[in-house]
């Protein structure tokens, strides 16, 4: 099920700001992959280009080829909504919606994809707060309001959501930066159950993490501000944090810079 | 002489606690010099609170303004009560169902049922009329236009919600009479059967005008508030929602419309008090008929604030009781509706009190 | 696990389904097109309206066929998004008209008297026949009145939020906010009455021999009962937004807490305190209603606000709008086009001052 996402040449513009300058990279399907980087390098700007969430943002654009399942999802006919869809994402944030229920929140996405029935819905928000570590803390009081919960916990609620609506790939930026220690452990445990069945590609700024979590590493780096952010190194985590090719990633990873 | 800290050792009441002997080091670098005169931390013991001082009377000063409020709303109710009885001790009919108004007559016949009907039914056509066209400007100016249009635009909608009602209403009698009285002759002929727009005219000075004019002028405001309250969604749950492969609408739907619907409440409630409140805007535009019909077509139509405008002038002593107690009236409609409109908010309170 | 690989739900997207076709910019001009020209064969063939209804009917045509020709090829999802857009794009135009109507009818109407004459004479002695007369009586009503009604509900309103946010505790605080916002929303016809029936009728005659009069001063109280609920309101908003470590950076010097609210915290929220002040004042220099029932309206100068009926400019243009004279309405449109230049000279300021606020929400 889940796919192979190949980048190649990607470069991404804010208006005439280059936020990122010919990233090429494969993530094999079934696979974490971690994107480190110091601040402002591009990491989030790239995870963003993976299900156009970039161009959200007003004059945001991008150049180069971007496939999934040799499939370039830039292509002027491929529906926006669709590609969302197949790659989901958790935010930074967690960001459950404010008026709308724990249940609510969980099926959000396939009530906006016509799902009606609600012998289908009571289903897949079972079957996704489950997978996402979270039915045995919230099934009790699924018609709370999902903002009650605590950071963790949405944040949990959040990748649910994401879940619920059956992605082949799952994108997290940074999911763990608002958390506490405990929380952080549930989510990466949480990943380690999800990469059975998704591709997922995390950004994170906590080295420890993505030396526990990922299978391959992507390093990021800018010359300096202003400048795009390049990817510097991409290769398995082990290489990368034991053994690195290039200089500035070994500088990036023992400390001395960034 | 009360500034003193020493003397204000109630200054905690509302704040952390003072601890007045050290409020020397407040100088800032100035070594103490204790032999100049009596140290400003009151001496020896701990200094007394001073039984009146710049602070008690500060605060009374508050207090008292803030009592005023109160004291106003009050004496409205004393004061417009203590008029309106007598009228209504005069009035030879029925207050509350009588139709007309001759409280000036020796023997005064007046009664507000016309006028409420009038001002209930101007009010809601008009913000039938205006809410959906103001939500869907606020949305443009939030949501679909570049931020190069929206700023302007919404700068501009901001000012005509400043415009007074009295340029509306001139507009409306000037200006809009004609084209409304067209589309009332249009609708006649070829609707005549639905009992609204029934009738045999004359046309154009109708509740129709009025409603529409009404519409126009609480447009921007209902329009500013609303897009203000669109504005403020929080940018990560639009893109959660858009993460999840929503379109631009359903993005709106699930994100937008349910957080600002509070807010948006109180701007259309807020723009129906306005109408309801409405003098000369209608005054000038309505046909002045005292009669309960749904014709919204045929001149006619009156409401309590245009007939307060309009009968002021040739009133005496009754008849200025029976305004006042149509005034009363008025004010407790616009306060029913404020208060309606203050329920539905605190019921949605659970669910926006725990998302901040 | 085995849980987790049923899909039964069927939305799940694969690179294979991810592409759609897209409704081209052909098939939607040509829908306007056959809309209007369908719309003008069944309006004008039936000859039962003329091109305003073509327009209508035409608009409510292409929206229909947007939608059916949408829904065939990019389906229904993205049919429902092109059509609200459709329809929030529509809201503004139809929206746009008569205001832009207002706004040209104002102007291109409230030149024709704009002149010397207009800002320097009253209405004494104009006859019905007497192209002159102007507004100066008026204009000197509207400032007296507004200025008086500022000086006394600035400083009760500014205290009344002072109370509320920094001394108001329990019971008494809530009533008074309650019945702040039960002000808000009085109408203005109302504040004219409660004026009418305590000033004119029941004060004033003391002072007059026992027969009751209109002033400026009256129309200033009424003004005064409408201002203040605004000004508490968005004082309170203001002072609230003082961050809390500067009051207690203040109170920890040693600062007794009214030294500290007029020194530290009225500075701070000055610029939103002057803005919402300035929001009130424009919108009471707008007031007609309260005026017309207690300032008399008074066609000479009448430079005394306590003595004697006034007028304002929202009055004039009532009054003379109602007049019968054929020289009346251009100078109700000169008075109306001077209000408004009054009106939004006030918002723009504060609108302008609102921007270079530090203190944001």
């Amino acid at each position: 099920m889940a796919k192979r996402i190949e980048a190649s040449n990607v470069s991404s513009y804010y208006g005439s700001f280059k936020a990122i300058d010919g990233i090429s990279m494969t993530v094999e399907p079934k696979t974490i992959t971690a994107l480190i980087g110091p601040s402002g390098c591009g990491k989030s700007t790239f995870l963003r280009s993976i299900n156009r969430m970039h161009e959200v943002l007003p004059g945001a654009r991008i150049e180069g080829r971007l496939t999934i399942d040799d499939q370039n999802i830039y292509d002027s006919d491929v529906d926006v909504t669709a590609v969302r869809r197949m790659i989901g994402m958790v935010f930074q944030r967690p960001n459950p919606f404010p008026t709308m229920s724990i249940y609510e929140n969980v099926v959000a996405g396939l009530k906006l994809n016509g799902v009606k029935k609600k012998s289908l819905l009571d289903d897949a928000a079972e079957r996704s707060l489950k997978a996402a570590n979270l039915w045995d803390e919230v099934k009790d009081r699924l018609n709370r309001p999902g903002a009650g919960l605590s950071g963790g916990q949405q944040q949990r609620l959040c990748i649910a959501r994401t879940i619920a609506v059956e992605p082949q790939v799952v994108l997290m930026d940074e999911p763990c930066s608002a958390l506490d220690p405990i929380s952080t452990l549930a989510i990466e445990d949480l990943m380690f159950k999800l990469k059975d069945r998704f591709t997922i590609i995390i950004v994170t700024h906590n080295m420890q993490q993505a030396a526990r979590v990922s299978d391959r590493t992507g390093f990021f780096s800018i010359d300096k501000t202003g400048e795009p952010g390049r990817l510097i190194e991409y290769d398995d985590t082990q290489k990368i944090f034991s053994n690195p090719t290039e200089k500035k990633t070994e500088d990036y990873i023992t400390g001395r810079f960034g | 002489m009360g500034d003193d800290p020493s003397r204000s050792a109630d200054a905690n009441a509302g704040g952390p606690v003072v601890t007045t002997s050290h409020s020397r080091a407040a100088g800032g670098g100035v070594p103490p010099t204790p032999l100049d005169g009596p140290p400003l931390g009151g001496g020896g013991g701990l200094p007394r609170k001073a039984r009146f001082s710049m602070e008690t009377g500060f605060r009374g000063l508050s207090t008292a303004a803030g009592a005023m409020v109160l004291v106003i709303i009050i004496a409205i109710a004393i004061f417009l009560v203590s008029k309106a009885v007598p009228a209504l001790n005069a009035n030879t009919e029925n207050f509350l169902s009588y139709k007309t108004w001759f409280p000036n007559d020796a023997e005064p016949k007046f009664g507000i049922a016309a006028l409420a009907f009038g001002t209930v039914l101007t009010s809601v056509i008009a913000l039938l009329v205006a809410v959906p066209i103001a939500l869907g400007i606020a949305l443009f100016l939030s949501h679909y236009a570049p931020k190069r249009l929206a700023t302007p635009l919404g700068f501009v909608i901001d000012l005509l919600a400043a415009v007074p009602s009295v340029v509306f209403g001139l507009w409306g009698r000037d200006v809009f009479l004609n084209p409304v009285r067209d589309f009332s002759v249009w609708l006649n002929t070829y609707f005549g059967w639905v009992p609204i727009f029934g009738g045999d005219g004359p046309f154009g000075r109708s509740i129709l005008l009025g409603s529409l004019v009404l519409a126009i002028m609480v447009l921007p405001i209902v329009t500013s508030l609303s897009r203000e309250v669109f504005q403020q969604t929080p940018a990560m749950n639009e893109e959660a929602a858009l993460a999840l492969g929503a379109t631009k609408w359903e993005m709106i739907r699930t994100t937008v419309l349910p957080y600002g619907k509070p807010g948006v409440i109180a701007a259309v409630m807020l723009g129906l008090g306005r109408a309801l409140g409405e003098t000369i805007a209608l005054a000038l535009t309505l046909g002045t008929v005292f009669e309960i019909s749904f014709n919204v077509i045929e001149n006619g139509g009156n409401s309590i604030a245009a007939n307060i405008a309009n009968t002021f002038g040739e009133a005496n002593a009754t008849g200025r009781g029976a305004l006042i107690a149509s005034g009363l009236v008025l004010f407790a409609i616009t306060l029913v509706v404020n208060m309606a409109a203050r329920a539905i908010i605190y019921r949605r309170r659970e669910f926006r009190d725990s998302a901040a | 696990m085995s849980l987790l690989e049923k899909t039964p739900t069927g939305v799940g997207m694969t690179p294979d389904n991810i592409r759609a076709r897209k409704l081209s910019v052909v098939v939607n001009i040509g829908v306007a097109v056959l809309a209007v020209l369908l719309s003008a064969a069944i309006v004008l063939g039936a000859g039962i309206g003329n091109w305003v209804l073509v327009i209508v009917v035409a608009a409510a045509l292409y929206l229909v066929g947007l939608y059916a020709a949408a829904s065939q090829v990019e389906g229904r999802r993205a049919a429902r998004d092109r059509i609200w857009k459709a329809l929030i794009y529509s809201a503004c135009l139809l929206a746009i008209l008569p205001l832009a109507s207002v706004v040209w009818t104002l102007i291109s109407k409230g030149v024709e008297r704009l002149d010397g004459n207009f800002f320097s004479t009253s209405m004494n002695n104009i006859g019905a026949r007497d192209p002159m007369g102007g507004a100066y009586h008026a204009i000197i009503g509207t400032l007296e009145q507004v200025g008086l009604a500022t000086l006394m509900a600035v400083p009760l309103g500014v205290l009344g939020a002072i109370y509320l946010v920094e001394y108001g505790r329990g019971r008494f605080a809530l009533t008074v906010r309650f019945f702040v916002d039960v002000m808000t929303g009085i109408p203005s016809i109302v504040a004219g009455l409660f004026v009418l029936a305590f000033w004119v009728l029941i004060v004033s005659p003391w002072f007059n021999n026992g027969t009751p009069r209109f002033s400026g001063f009256a129309a200033s109280l009424a003004l005064t009962v409408l201002m203040l609920p605004t000004i508490v309101r968005s004082t309170e908003e203001m002072l609230r937004l003082v961050p809390g470590p500067l009051r207690e950076g203040a109170y920890a010097l040693g600062v007794p807490q009214w030294k500290t609210i007029l020194r530290v915290v009225l500075p701070t929220a000055l610029p939103g305190i002057v803005t919402g002040i300035m929001l009130a004042v424009a919108r009471a220099a707008g007031e007609t209603a309260p005026v017309l029932l207690v300032a008399g309206g008074a066609a000479a100068i009448n430079m005394d606000p306590f003595g004697g009926p006034q007028s304002s400019l929202a009055l004039y243009v009532y009054q003379q709008a109602g007049d019968a004279s054929r020289y009346a309405p251009a100078r109700a449109w000169t008075a109306a086009l001077t209000l408004v230049v009054l009106v939004l000279v006030l918002t723009i300021a504060a609108k302008l001052l609102a921007r270079r606020n530090q203190l944001s929400r």
